[in-house]
């Protein structure tokens, strides 16, 4: 039993984040979240390059075929580095549900170009009920054509498709499909753009019935978590180097208790949730029977300690934590936005309960 | 990263697992809530059963009567050992830290005349650490030793004893050096309880019972052989000790954790709320499942910091993420108990309503404790702050 990172694993996680580093640090995050989709086409063919848009996805169709351990590891990278534009939805979202549900035919179709790097992607799964129960989707298919409205679609004025989650099976209208009017939505986070998705007898292929949408929600979760992971261990290292720096009353402010102890509580928060997040990868990969309920375990805590990291951190920037200026901000609103992303904590409790409380598992699952 | 058993582990739980469906006593539940007092005896034959065995400390080298076991291997030991219910030993701080400090830092003849009582909880250990007026601030304490020709005369009091109505041995910080910087000064000396000048007076604590006690030392004679480790490298010796005590507690509270939240899932659909079953209301289920995640967590950090000092070689400060998740999540735990169970949860021991014996009520009130023993939750994050994250040193 070893739950540490194995040589590859390493070595993937350090050429991730030294790639980030180089290829979008914080000026290019500032200079991409003012831009409309927050996307750059150098930016995304460098990604492609690097074998990240196909990491998780079968050699066959291009992609790196490695597992969701590497998938999150890349994740937490991008997440530290607060990567702007639709990697997220075109891999985790996207990729990883055409990847778990659609036939072959489709995965060429969709799947390889986006290994390849030549289409963007995402999801649209929820409606005016914001509600994440696949049970409440409403938008149902008639005649191969899709009419009504998803909301709270990630990065969808890029993508040159959407997968989109009907009552009767996932679907996939490509871009400037007949009738379909994007229209974006002002959400906190400026690195990855909100928008509503309007159809109007908008002609879409179906490439599955919704069963097998869980397994991929549960992956598209984890790396969320993950990403969730990155950006709370940015935001603890730059507020150590700051409590380090900054001086009051004649010495460094991390000298005081009061602030140590917002520092070592981030601390833990970050470890706890980075080690739910990699259980979480590692039980998906071995398919677990357990697996479904440490995803909600990793989202379920990393949603409150995202937020709460980002509090403590803006708290012990003091003044400077408010501006504008300072980076902190930038991933306290990602924060945000992920944390009611695929459930906040309440939503993955309630699950948790339905897993644990009303089956009795508790006892049976270590045996 | 792979949490699959290795072929050797796998043979090492299925050898334990054989000899514990053979040996493990089953009328443990019988003896489980009367007091320590009544039981130890019934724990130190237990513990001698183990021991011979093999199976009393398998951390420990084989060489001095344990298998060797690596940090995964002890977890399997654990989870085994709650598998089947089996009671705990008798000689916890022994085992745990006591005899792993000997090892390290005794002579060959202090191994030779210790270990193996230890081991066979033929002699039972205590811990002379902390003093009416050094608890947090362990390094000021006062209490004395003092050389006169052979031996050292030592005078003082401890506090926060546990085990020290039944020890027969002490691992005793003392000062031998008044004139040098607090940390410079202590040494460590291996005590017999039963040598003149020596008076344990039991400390009532909050929950009624006494679990500690106070030590009192009158001019107490211990031959300087006795010494563990060097004069005035005393404070390095008992740092090593509460490393023990940080990092290897986790394993075993876990298995309680789990215990206790599978026993509040089954009270759940018992007990009433509303007019339903409370596993049914909204609250109940979303404060059961936070703790139950938790509990989760903690064996998620644990595992990871096994494998993380398997990988480098030493224990670190991360120890002190335990013992403040540990700590702070089981006095939630008891507060989610006391909501589900409402009035009936105060109900103590000996009342003819309290559920489960009135082990809620008693759980609720220890936990306070849980916060303070063993290195108060301020002193864990300092230590996080200062030798983590390496902020200026605060005190």
């Amino acid at each position: 039993m070893q739950f540490g990172l194995s040589e590859s694993q390493e070595i993937l996680k350090d050429s991730a984040r030294k790639f980030f580093a180089g290829e979008c640090p914080m000026e290019e995050v500032r200079r991409l979240m003012e831009t409309d989709t927050a996307f750059d086409e150098g930016l995304w063919a460098k990604l492609a390059g690097q074998g990240y848009t196909g990491i998780i996805f079968p050699e066959e169709y291009g992609g790196v075929g490695l597992g969701k351990v590497e998938l999150i590891l890349l994740m937490e990278e991008a997440g530290r580095a607060l990567l702007p534009g639709p990697f997220f939805s075109t891999v985790a979202l996207a990729g990883s549900v055409i990847d778990a549900v659609s036939s072959d035919e489709h995965k060429k179709k969709f799947l390889a170009p986006v290994c390849a790097g030549d289409a963007r992607s995402t999801l649209a799964v929820l409606e005016a009920s914001a509600s994440w129960d696949l049970a409440d989707v409403k938008l149902t298919a008639a005649n191969g054509k899709l009419s009504g409205d998803k909301l709270f679609v990630t990065d969808a004025a890029v993508a040159n498709f959407i997968v989109v989650v009907a009552r009767n099976g996932v679907f996939v209208v490509e871009a400037k499909a007949a009738g379909m009017r994007i229209t974006p939505m002002s959400g906190m986070d400026l690195t990855r753009k909100l928008y509503a998705v309007h159809f109007e007898n908008t002609p879409a292929e179906k490439i599955d019935e919704t069963a097998a949408l869980s397994k991929a929600f549960d992956i598209a979760t984890t790396a969320l978590v993950a990403e969730m992971v990155g950006g709370m261990q940015r935001t603890l290292d730059t507020t150590v180097e700051y409590a380090k720096m900054r001086k009051q009353f004649g010495k460094p402010i991390g000298m005081f208790q009061a602030v140590q102890h917002h520092c070592a509580d981030m601390y833990l928060e970050t470890e706890s949730s980075r080690s739910s997040a990699y259980y979480a990868a590692w039980a998906l990969e071995e398919n677990a029977p357990d697996a479904g309920t440490a995803v909600s375990i990793a989202k379920m805590y990393a949603s409150d300690a995202a937020r709460t990291v980002g509090n403590r951190g803006i708290q012990v920037h003091g003044g400077m934590g408010f501006t504008w200026e300072n980076d902190v901000h930038l991933y306290h609103r990602r924060a945000k936005a992920s944390e009611t992303a695929f459930g906040d904590a309440t939503f993955h409790r309630e699950r948790i309960a339905r897993l644990v409380i009303d089956t009795g598992m508790v006892s049976a699952k270590h045996a | 990263m792979d949490l699959n058993l290795t072929a050797e582990e796998k043979q090492f739980r299925d050898e334990l697992r054989s000899w514990l469906e053979a040996n493990v006593p089953k009328d443990w539940s019988e003896w489980r809530e009367k007091p320590i007092e009544e039981s130890f005896t019934y724990l130190r034959a237990w513990q001698r059963k183990l021991y011979e065995g093999g199976w009393a400390a398998v951390s420990w080298p084989k060489e001095y009567g344990g298998r060797g076991a690596s940090l995964m291997q002890q977890s399997i030991f654990w989870e085994e050992m709650a598998r089947v219910e089996a009671p705990p030993m008798a000689n916890s701080l022994g085992l745990g830290l006591i005899g792993p400090t000997i090892i390290a830092y005794g002579t060959d003849a202090q191994k030779k005349r210790y270990i193996p009582k230890i081991l066979s909880a033929e002699e039972i250990w205590c811990q002379g650490f902390s003093e009416p007026n050094a608890g947090s601030d362990l390094a000021s304490l006062q209490t004395e030793a003092r050389l006169d020709g052979d031996d050292y005369v030592v005078n003082g009091q401890k506090v926060w004893t546990s085990y020290g109505w039944v020890g027969d041995w002490c691992e005793l910080v003392v000062r031998t050096d008044a004139n040098v910087p607090k940390h410079k000064g202590l040494t460590v000396l291996l005590i017999d309880m039963k040598s003149p000048g020596v008076e344990v007076r039991p400390l009532r604590q909050m929950t009624g019972e006494s679990e500690f006690g106070e030590i009192f030392f009158r001019d107490v004679r211990v031959s300087k052989e006795n010494v563990l480790g060097s004069v005035n490298d005393g404070w390095n010796v008992a740092v090593s000790t509460l490393m023990y005590e940080r990092g290897s507690y986790g394993a075993r509270l876990h298995l309680i954790f789990r215990r206790n939240i599978g026993r509040l899932i089954e009270l759940a659909h018992t007990l009433q709320r509303n007019g339903r079953a409370a596993a049914q209301d909204p609250l109940i289920r979303q404060k059961l499942a936070q703790c139950y995640a938790e509990i989760e967590i903690m064996r998620l950090n644990q595992m990871r910091a096994f494998s993380r000092i398997t990988a480098t070689g030493v224990p670190g400060p991360e120890g002190s993420i335990q013992k403040i998740f540990w700590s702070e999540l089981n006095q939630r735990v008891q507060q989610v108990a006391q909501e589900l169970m409402g009035p009936y949860g105060q109900l103590q021991a000996g009342d003819p309503l309290a559920l489960d014996k009135g082990i809620w009520a008693y759980g609720y009130l220890r936990t306070r404790g849980n916060t303070i023993e063993a290195g108060t939750s301020e002193v864990q994050r300092n230590i996080i702050g200062h030798f983590v994250l390496g902020l200026p040193r605060s005190y």
